[in-house]
């Protein structure tokens, strides 16, 4: 019952999210805060995972090619459909449902404990819209952070092949180039902003609807970290079935 | 003026609020006090719209708050001011950000209009040179005096106190029952504090609403809580020897 009651409870923030709008002058600057800590302020860590784990992939495709049938060019081939078709869009956004999700879910649910909320409230401000659409529209940028994700993997793949030494930079480079399916790329940012929805969503909802004191703020924070990650592994099932399938 | 009637607020099973009739004053102090545990907080949630109740009214200057359509309540709301426990202020804005808040939120005012109003409100409650800090720089009373400056800088006709003086030092709680004392005469507003307080109950307490288990168990003055004989207000109000003897000073001048 209690999950039935978050769902609804969820989707009616959702409906509320778009009613009663903050006055424009007071929204914009909201949205460049949010645009500011939600996506700017992830730009290093983000860069810095796809760059190594991009290398990472490249070494490993590499070192389990031990038969001479299989072109080299297959490292590159590999390393770029991996990055682009799941570690970007997908584990990335598991990254973000911990770093953003967090911050998310602990900024608004101090807010909810100082009464801050309750301060919005009695001035009649709609606190939902106030709180939670500035950081829906931030996120609609979240396909640039995934694209730096996708270029910055797949160049950390080029780096490690070369400068490791497992293989030449033109096989690397046809193997990035090689059978190519733009679609795969309109897969990747539909699932980007599915999952940017996900992130600006449910861990507001577990900021906004909080109860209790600083312990529970750390608490939702997990929950939210928790149920993020989960929704987000669920709809990337589903959507690759209804893409890809 | 508002006035409660029948108030009745329950959640699940407990019943919080058990019919409450009442009325608070334009232009007077009005304090709402009784136990930890009484209906208190509830019952200043329920008035400021932030709880919805079972059965009863209210009504604010005759317009009863649960008939309103969704515009008539935001522009009701927008004349409430309210000081929240702890302060409540947004911490990621300054103290000019906050005083400045209700009338980015409110009013057609350009940016000049707005700093000159939180000017004069700061400096109406003693700050004027705290703009450009941020609320965790202030100590708990100036955090207090900004709450104050951002419920009164869009002319408020109700103004809402909760527990105002917890976690004050006895001086700067004075201070602040002065300053709503003040504003309340100045502005002719219709001030509701709710407060266990004794100290503020004999400086500003102009009508007294005491609550025991959700009920009204008895209502007055400052001057006629001396004399009551109600046992459920002198076991309260009177539960240390400095009220009692308080209590007894003012009976014997008095007589």
């Amino acid at each position: 019952m209690t999950y039935l009651h978050n769902i609804g409870a969820y989707f009616i923030m959702i409906k509320d999210m778009f009613r009663k709008p903050t006055k424009w002058s007071v929204l914009k600057t909201l949205i460049l805060k949010d645009i500011d800590d939600l996506i700017i302020g992830s730009l290093g860590i983000v860069a810095f995972i796809a760059f190594f784990v991009g290398g990472v992939v490249a070494i490993q495709t590499s070192l389990n090619i031990s038969n001479p049938l299989i072109p080299k060019y297959l490292v590159g081939f590999a390393t770029r459909q991996s990055i682009i078709l799941e570690f970007a869009p997908t584990f990335i956004s598991i990254i973000m449902a911990g770093k953003v999700g967090s911050f998310i879910t602990s900024s608004i649910g101090t807010m909810r404990v100082t009464e801050q909320i309750d301060a919005l409230e009695v001035m009649g401000i709609n606190a939902i819209n106030y709180l939670v659409f500035p950081k829906f529209v931030a996120l609609t940028l979240y396909p640039f952070v995934i694209s730096i994700a996708m270029f910055l993997g797949v160049l950390g793949g080029l780096a490690a092949c070369v400068y490791g030494g497992y293989g030449t930079y033109e096989d690397y480079i046809f193997g990035v180039q090689n059978d190519f399916i733009p679609f795969h790329m309109a897969y990747a940012f539909i699932k980007t902003m599915v999952f940017a929805f996900i992130l600006a969503t449910i861990p507001s909802f577990y900021g906004y609807f909080m109860k209790g004191g600083a312990l529970e703020v750390g608490k939702a924070s997990t929950t939210s970290f928790v149920w993020t990650s989960v929704v987000i592994i669920l709809l990337n099932f589903l959507l690759t079935s209804l893409l890809l399938g | 003026m508002i006035e409660v009637k029948d108030l009745h607020k329950s959640f699940g099973d407990a019943h919080i609020l058990k019919g409450i009739t009442t009325s608070f004053e334009k232009g007077k102090t009005n304090l709402i006090i009784g136990q930890s545990g009484s209906g208190k907080t509830v019952f200043l949630k329920c008035l400021l719209g932030l709880f919805e109740f079972e059965q009863g009214s209210i009504s604010y200057d005759g317009k009863f708050f649960s008939k309103l359509s969704g515009d008539e309540k935001r522009e009701l709301r927008s004349k409430i001011g309210m000081v929240f426990q702890g302060s409540a202020l947004f911490d990621s804005m300054t103290i000019a950000e906050n005083v400045m808040f209700p009338l980015q939120m409110f009013t057609k005012m350009n940016k000049s209009e707005m700093e000159d109003r939180a000017d004069t409100v700061l400096k109406r409650v003693n700050l004027p040179d705290a703009h450009k800090k941020m609320p965790s720089e202030a100590s708990g009373g100036m955090q207090k005096r900004v709450a104050i400056a951002r419920a009164i800088v869009n002319n408020p006709k109700y103004l809402f106190c909760d527990e105002p003086n917890s976690g004050l030092d006895p001086k700067t709680a004075i201070v602040i029952d002065n300053l709503i004392q003040e504003i309340t005469d100045e502005y002719q507003i219709t001030t509701v504090i709710n407060s266990h307080d004794m100290n503020s109950v004999m400086e500003i307490g102009e009508k007294i609403v005491f609550l025991k288990d959700g009920l009204k168990a008895w209502e007055g003055s400052k001057e006629t809580i001396f004399r009551t004989d109600n046992e459920v207000v002198t076991d309260f109000v009177y539960s240390s020897e400095l009220f009692k003897k308080v209590r007894k000073m003012y009976i014997e001048e008095n007589e």
